[in-house]
């Protein structure tokens, strides 16, 4: 049976009739249609569906959307603010943190909702806060590159 | 071949209180299964490894998700997550080698999900909570339809993925004794990779010195060797009041070896609960000087 739910995505509300099977990173991607967060391994592993829930990165694979009634949820649609890059997305680009794309969603909800908590955090930090996060393409360096430069001033 | 699939279908039981969670488990039998932070449950429901009809979340229940200390021991509710270790001041002090557990733990993403109960009841002989309590001398508080008991901890493994609840029992709180002054805790986790990956040999030892060099007291649990996590007994006694040397940690450390019973790797795990007893107890000894 559907349950009704309020969601706030990236600051709006959403009143939802939901199955209670159907998880978070479904319900974002196929009935608010916000395909940032990737739905790859589905189980937990890769951190391509990472989306900030309450202030923290949580694997929305692994979350039931009715568990996460009334919840602020933060994704990657949200950083841009009046057609201007968050200075995530920005040093991303600048520095070459990505390649085909496919993790930087998820890696850079991770990253955000350490630099939220921490915004000077040390090289460890980082790595421990994206450890989650699979990427194929780039070997990670130009990713903590990326994110070093949001947090020394320079993204 | 394993295909991951979106979730079958199930009825969400969201119950207000834990006794209610408890009826709902004794009423419905093998068709209810509980869950807390999920990342067990819902990747084996994915699945199809699991297939309950009704689905009793605890999300619903308030104040489930604490970490505190009381009447001189450390209790933990069903709901605190691997994260609420992590950051918890009480856990930052005297139980430690919880924190340091929390940090090799899964991933961010997984540990703001996944609670340390979660990790006790799914039972994998690999858990990486189990062997650091056992080693604390935790013990669950049990509550069911007839009531509550207490029970060790490490009499609550019954098998890999198997533990001793009973029909509508679930576990209502961890708690372990405050340990005494000049105590060291360590747990090892030997993985392929840093992050992610489950532990091959998992080494948890916590040490107490009597003041001088003299192990008063010793207890060393092993994961991920044999079916359950396990405690090394012969390891303890022969360090218990005796003076800690290099050759007395490595005659211990030698006697940890009986306590396994690998279900895979037998030789390589032998030799690595060998070496990393070894190394906890050495780096206890350090740490409760
Ligand atoms: C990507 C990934 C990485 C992981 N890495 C690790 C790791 O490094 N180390 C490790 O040890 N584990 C790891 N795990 C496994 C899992 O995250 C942990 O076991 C976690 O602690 C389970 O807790 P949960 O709250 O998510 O449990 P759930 O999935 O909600 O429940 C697990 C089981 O416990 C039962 N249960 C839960 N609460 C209670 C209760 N109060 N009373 C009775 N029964 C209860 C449930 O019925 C279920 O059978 C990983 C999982 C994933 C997906
Ligand atoms: S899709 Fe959720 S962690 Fe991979
Ligand atoms: S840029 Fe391709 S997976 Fe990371």
């Amino acid at each position: 049976m559907k349950q009704t739910i309020t969601l706030t995505v990236n600051g709006d509300e959403f009143q939802l009739a939901v199955d209670p099977r159907r998880t978070l990173l479904e319900v974002l991607r196929e009935e608010l249609h916000l395909t940032g967060a990737k739905k790859n391994c589905n189980e937990g592993e890769c951190g391509a569906c990472t989306v900030i829930m309450d202030g923290k990165a949580v694997s929305s694979c692994l979350v039931l959307a009715v568990q996460a009634r009334g919840k602020k949820i933060e994704t990657i649609e949200g950083l841009a603010r009046n057609g201007k890059l968050h200075p995530l997305q920005e040093a991303f680009v600048k520095h070459g943190g990505l390649q085909c794309g496919f993790c930087t969603p998820g890696m850079i909800m991770s990253a955000k909702a350490l630099l939220d908590k921490n915004p000077r955090p040390t090289e460890d930090e980082i790595k421990t806060a994206i450890a989650g996060n699979l990427c194929r393409c780039t070997g990670y360096v130009k990713i903590l590159e990326s994110i070093k430069a949001v947090v020394d001033g320079k993204g | 071949m394993i295909f991951i699939r979106r979730l079958p279908q199930f009825d969400y039981v969201a119950p207000r209180t834990l006794w209610e969670a408890s009826s709902v488990l004794a009423e419905r039998k093998s068709e209810a299964v509980l869950m807390a932070g999920g990342t067990d449950l819902l990747p084996k429901m994915k699945k199809r490894e699991a297939t309950p009809r009704y689905l009793v979340s605890l999300k619903n229940v308030p104040g489930l998700a604490y970490i505190k200390e009381d009447k001189g021991a450390l209790k933990i509710g069903p709901m605190a997550t691997i994260h609420d270790v992590e950051s918890s001041p009480v856990i930052a002090g005297k139980y430690a080698i919880l924190r340091d557990t929390s940090l090799v733990f899964a991933s961010a993403q997984i540990r703001n999900l996944a609670t340390v109960t979660g990790n006790l009841c799914n039972a994998a002989p690999s858990a990486d909570m189990a062997s650091p309590l056992i080693a604390l001398g935790a013990t669950l508080s049990l509550s069911g339809p007839q009531g509550g008991r207490t029970i060790p901890l490490e009499k609550f493994f019954t098998g890999p993925f198997t533990n001793s609840l009973g029909e509508g029992e679930l576990v209502a709180e961890i708690q372990a004794p405050q340990p005494q002054p000049h105590t060291g805790g360590v747990y090892i986790k030997h993985s392929i990779r840093n992050a992610m990956d489950h532990a091959i040999v998992g080494v948890a030892v916590v040490l107490t010195l009597d003041g001088s060099d003299v192990c008063k007291d010793v207890r060393i649990a092993l994961g991920a060797c044999a079916p359950t996590p396990v405690r090394a007994a012969e390891a303890e006694k022969a360090l218990k009041g005796n003076k800690l040397t290099k050759a007395a940690i490595d005659k211990a450390a030698k006697a940890a070896v009986s306590a396994a019973q690998p279900r895979s790797d037998p030789e390589y795990k032998r030799e690595m609960v060998q070496v990393l007893t070894a190394r906890a107890l050495n780096q206890a000894w350090q740490i409760a000087r």
